[in-house]
Parts: structure tokens; C-alpha cells; sequence
């Protein structure tokens, strides 16, 4: 856990510092603006820019170890705070998009499984082959169309915290949650039918049959409880790599996430802000995938007692 | 001869017919066919869009913004008056072009990574996984994103190369992984022994020995991340972090003033999307049967 972190620190550390843009230029003379050389060697000192390379890693990671992410090459704020005051829209809209994907996976893999090359699966199958290939972007373009010919909605200009409005906060963040959790749902839905009938066709299911349990118990008690493990495996992965779904999504629907706040910061070279976020998301799916390992423990006994 | 000896019948034995590969595969597996008939479509309309695209799809009209589509212009015209429909026949060269070299460039390395990884083994094998689980910690877009802000545009005959490998790396150590269990079991093969006995060079066994072993898994995920390279591509030129103007991008088309456009002009946001969409599910069609066809167990 902590080596693959501490690589991804320095990959991303070395890359932005050895071939990236030039923050201070970006930011001085990103319009055309006519500055002085002397401004920005003032700028880049005051930024620490001038120091060697491992003298502002050892600093970056000195800082880290202390809970100090360093401040935002752009807005000098500290980028801690710029990322706690989007973490929670960007974090809502991944749950909701999961909790959608579950009920939208489960079912219909479950089906589809079923009723194998009946008319139900091939529609399932062809919903689910065509979630992959449409754009989340683009299906939330669709959607905010459609709202706005048949109901006049626009998606607000301003951000309804949960707990202020709850229905006005869901009213908004809905649609994009449905438009990234289409593609998630299409591949766990995949996921949930491989599984489903590679798992239909094992001996314990025919000796289920055989001693007459009732099918709906063959299926979810015997079947599906023994299918889960690779479709949570995929939902949490997925989870895991929501971030990126949302990137272009926030964009979309005029949402200040954490995915319009990475556009932002790889447009204007913001070093410092561009690490902190590779560096969140890379943990988080450390810890996803940790998490995932435990629940497998917990839903397969055999893996406890090996 | 054998028929000679009395009392034993000759039974005739009938080789069963070998059909034509092709053949085999539209009969067996009919919407992968079918997802190749729009690809090899693709590839026609991208190489002969001089002849199949109605109007130049850079020619800006003023007097002729924001029309819906008519025969002249079937599907509508943009805000600047540029013809959509041969906006989308020009954008399919620069889907194909990058979908293409992205993932060919992007799987190779992942397949002489993997080959190299499961051959030498022990230390060299640990290391390069370790750097690949850096890399697959990487959510793609992000990966991709982070790729064009360190490179920049690196243009040369019309491509941004530098675009080709933010696309193409995060395939890297996803193919490299398939590859390398694929090799390793290989590696195992007496024949692998008996080469090595006769005291070949490492460069010959690996290429005459493990290389055509592992070229199914390779194919298969070269076609797989077809598909998803034009999606990223696509997704990279929304954000205005692609393809840039005026060349013609189905993703670009549907940056920055589309957004604008959604009630006076629908069409110049719908036909694009369907355009991005028709082709990955092209190709995500054609490579799901590729791999049902020649090897069901790969996980892509």
C-alpha cells in the first residue's frame, strides 16, 4: 500500500517538475500579458520553484506527512480546503451514481442470466453493450436536453447542500448521477450475468434441484449469494474509478466538483493542486481495493480459513 | 489394407470440412459481423470522405447558421454554418487515426512489457509489476489528463502524437497483465526447456517461441481498447484537452458553444453523440466476439 503510493508521489512529482508547463508563465503571461523576466523569477522563487528538485520533494512530502497538502499554485488558497469544499458534491453524486447502478445491475443481470438467449437477454445484453459505448457526457447532454424541452428544468447555477434542501439537492444531482451510472450499471450488469451463469452450472445448483428446493431459493440463496463476490469486486473498482467518469460530467451540468476542479488545474499548471488530487484519488482506490479484499472474506468463509 | 483381413468392416471416416476462418466467424458469431460491417463502413466513409462528405467541413456560411437538417444539409448545420453530417465523415478519420495508433502502440508496449515480465522472471518480473500497479492506480481519464498537461502538443503529420500516448498508456499495464499470464503458462512448456537446452539466445525464444503463443490475447485487447481510445479521445476533445480546431472531432463538436445551442439547434448535439456511440459499440460488438471466438477465459 504505502510503496505503490509512495511511487505514484514521485511519478507524478517527476513528471510535472521535469517536462510540465511552467505554472508562473501560465499564470502571468498565459493571456499575452506583457511581464517582466525579473517578475517571474520573483514569482517562481516566492512559489519555491527555484529550489532543486529533491529539496521541493523532500518539502511536498515533509508537508504531507503532516497533514500540509501545500497551497494552490493558482488561487493560493491551501489546497486542502479547495478540495474539502468540493469533496462532498463530487462524493454525492458517486454514491448516488453506485446505489443506481446496484439496482439498476443487479436485477437485470440476474434476469438476463435467467432467461439466457430469450428475447430478455438480448435486450438486457444490448442495453447493457450500449452503456458502455455512449458517452457519459454526452448522455448528460441528452438528458439536460430533454428536461429542457418537456419540463423547462435548467440544471441551477448554485450548489444545494444535502442537508440545507434535501429534495432540492437530489432534484439536481440525480441526472448526473444517472448519467455517469448508466455506463457503471452496463458493466456490472455484464458482470452479474457471466458470473451468475458460470455459477448456474455448478454441481451444489443440481443437487439444490435435485432435492426440490424451490427455484426462487436455487437462485438466491444458493446462486446469486456465490455470484457476488466478482460483481462487488467490479462495483467497488468502478467506484474507485467514478472520479474520472465525473470529470467530464461536472462539466456538463455546470457542477463545481472535484473533476472540474482537476480540468482546472491541469489547464492552468497548477503543480501543486494537480498532485494533491492524483495523490487522493490514487489512495482512494488503494483503500477501495483493501476494503474489497475484506469483503470478500466476509461474503466467501473459505478465503477466512485459508 | 486393413479391409483385406476378413471379417473387418471398413469404416469410412469423413474429415469434417474446414470452413474459411472468415466464414467461420460471421456464421458463429452474427453481431460481432455485424459490429465489423460498421467498422470496415467507418474505415470507407474516413478513407473517402472527399467523395462521401456533401460540403468541405471547414467551410464557414454565415448566412447559413444553426439550419435544421434539409436535403442540402442532412443533418443541420453548426453555429457556424459548417455542414454537420460531413463534420462527422471528416471527424471519423481522427477517431480511427487515434483510436487506431493509440491502442496499436498502447497494447505492443503492454505485450513486450508482459512477455518480458513472465521470460526473466523473479526481480525484473517484481519490479515491472510494481510499476504497473503505480499506473493502474491511475483512474484512465485522469492518467490521460495528466499525460497532456506534463507533454503538451507534440503535432507531426497532422497527429498529436503526445495525444496518442495519453491515450495509449493507461492500456499499457492492462494488456501487459493479460499477456504476462498468458506467457507464464508457456514458459512452463518442455518445448520452452528443450530450447533453451539447445542453447538459443533469449531474443529467439521469446520471439519464435513465446511471442506466437500470446498474440490471441494481444489481438483481443487491441481491438477492445479500440473502442475505448475514441471514447477517451472523445471525451479528452470535450474538455477542450484533445483535438483542437478546426479539425473535425466528433468530441470537439460537442465543446464549448454547443452547450449553448441545446434549444435552437439539437441536432448539433445529438448526431456527434451518436456518432462516438455507434462506433465504440462497433467495436466493442467486434471485439466481445473475437473473444468468445478465440479465447473465451480472457478477461478484458
Amino acid at each position: 500500500m504505502i510503496p505503490t503510493l509512495l511511487g505514484v508521489a514521485i511519478l507524478v512529482f517527476l513528471m510535472l517538475r521535469v517536462m510540465g508547463g511552467d505554472p508562473v508563465e501560465v499564470m502571468l503571461r498565459g493571456e499575452g500579458a506583457n511581464v517582466s523576466q525579473a517578475v517571474i523569477e520573483m514569482e517562481r522563487t516566492r512559489l519555491g520553484l527555484d529550489r532543486p528538485i529533491y529539496v521541493q520533494f523532500a518539502k511536498w512530502l515533509g508537508g504531507m506527512a503532516t497533514g500540509d497538502f501545500g497551497v494552490s499554485m493558482w488561487t493560493g488558497h491551501p489546497v486542502s480546503q479547495e478540495i474539502a469544499s468540493r469533496l462532498q458534491l463530487s462524493l454525492q453524486v458517486a454514491i448516488m451514481a453506485t446505489i443506481l447502478a446496484v439496482l439498476i445491475s443487479i436485477p437485470l443481470g440476474t434476469l438476463s442470466a435467467l432467461y439466457k438467449d430469450t428475447w430478455i437477454d438480448n435486450v438486457i445484453r444490448l442495453i447493457s453493450i450500449a452503456g458502455l459505448a455512449v458517452p457519459s457526457f454526452w448522455l448528460g447532454m441528452i438528458i439536460i436536453l430533454l428536461l429542457l424541452s418537456y419540463f423547462h428544468w435548467h440544471p441551477p447555477i448554485t450548489f444545494t447542500p444535502f442537508f440545507e434542501n434535501p429534495r432540492e439537492n437530489l432534484s439536481q444531482l440525480i441526472w448526473p448521477a444517472l448519467a455517469v451510472g448508466y455506463r457503471y450499471s452496463a458493466v456490472a450488469t455484464r458482470m452479474m450475468r457471466s458470473t451468475l451463469l458460470e455459477v448456474l452450472q455448478e454441481d451444489y445448483i443440481r443437487t439444490a434441484r435435485a432435492k426440490g428446493v424451490f427455484e426462487r431459493v436455487v437462485v438466491v440463496r444458493h446462486a446469486l449469494s456465490n455470484a457476488m463476490l466478482p460483481v462487488v469486486t467490479v462495483i467497488g473498482l468502478e467506484f474507485a474509478f467514478l472520479i474520472g467518469g465525473l470529470v467530464v460530467t461536472e462539466q456538463v451540468f455546470n457542477l463545481n466538483g472535484l473533476g472540474k476542479l482537476f480540468v482546472q488545474a491541469v489547464t492552468r499548471s497548477d503543480f501543486t493542486m494537480v498532485q494533491a488530487l492524483v495523490l487522493l484519488v490514487a489512495t482512494f482506490f488503494i483503500i477501495v481495493n483493501f476494503v474489497i479484499d475484506l469483503l470478500y472474506a466476509w461474503l466467501d468463509p473459505r478465503i477466512r480459513y485459508r | 489394407m486393413m479391409s483385406a483381413i476378413p471379417g473387418i468392416v471398413e469404416i469410412t471416416y469423413k474429415v469434417p470440412q474446414r470452413r474459411h476462418p472468415v466464414l467461420a466467424f460471421a456464421l458463429q458469431q452474427p453481431l460481432g459481423t455485424a459490429g465489423l460491417a460498421v467498422i470496415v463502413l467507418m474505415i470507407l466513409a474516413a478513407v473517402f470522405a472527399k467523395w462521401v462528405a456533401p460540403h468541405d467541413p471547414l467551410t464557414v456560411d454565415y448566412s447559413g447558421i444553426l439550419a435544421p437538417p434539409s436535403w442540402n444539409h442532412l443533418l443541420g448545420t453548426d453555429n457556424f454554418g459548417r455542414d454537420v453530417f460531413s463534420r462527422i465523415i471528416y471527424g471519423s478519420r481522427t477517431a480511427l487515426a487515434v483510436g487506431f495508433l493509440s491502442s496499436l502502440i498502447g497494447s505492443t508496449l503492454g505485450a513486450i512489457i508482459g512477455v518480458a515480465s513472465a521470460y526473466f522472471g523473479g526481480r525484473t518480473d517484481m519490479i515491472i509489476q510494481r510499476f504497473m500497479d503505480i499506473i493502474l492506480a491511475f483512474p484512465i481519464i485522469v492518467l490521460a489528463l495528466a499525460v497532456v498537461a506534463v507533454l503538451g502538443k507534440n503535432v507531426v503529420f497532422g497527429i498529436d502524437w503526445n495525444l496518442i500516448i495519453a491515450i495509449g498508456l493507461p492500456m499499457v499495464p492492462k494488456v501487459a497483465r493479460v499477456v504476462r499470464s498468458s506467457a507464464l503458462a508457456v514458459r512452463e512448456m518442455p518445448y520452452i526447456d528443450a530450447a533453451r537446452t539447445a542453447g538459443f539466445s533469449h531474443t529467439r525464444i521469446i520471439f519464435r517461441h513465446i511471442v506466437p503463443n500470446v498474440v490471441a490475447p494481444y489481438l483481443i485487447m487491441l481491438t477492445a481498447f479500440v473502442g475505448q481510445a475514441i471514447l477517451l479521445e472523445a471525451s479528452l476533445s470535450f474538455l477542450g484537452l484533445g483535438v483542437t480546431e478546426p479539425t473535425p472531432a466528433w468530441g470537439l463538436m460537442l465543446s464549448g458553444s454547443a452547450i449553448d445551442f441545446y434549444q435552437q439547434a439539437p441536432w448539433m448535439i445529438v448526431f456527434p453523440g451518436l456518432a462516438i456511440s455507434l462506433a465504440v459499440f462497433a467495436f466493442n460488438l467486434f471485439g466481445d466476439s473475437l473473444r468468445d471466438w478465440l479465447d473465451p477465459r480472457i478477461k478484458i
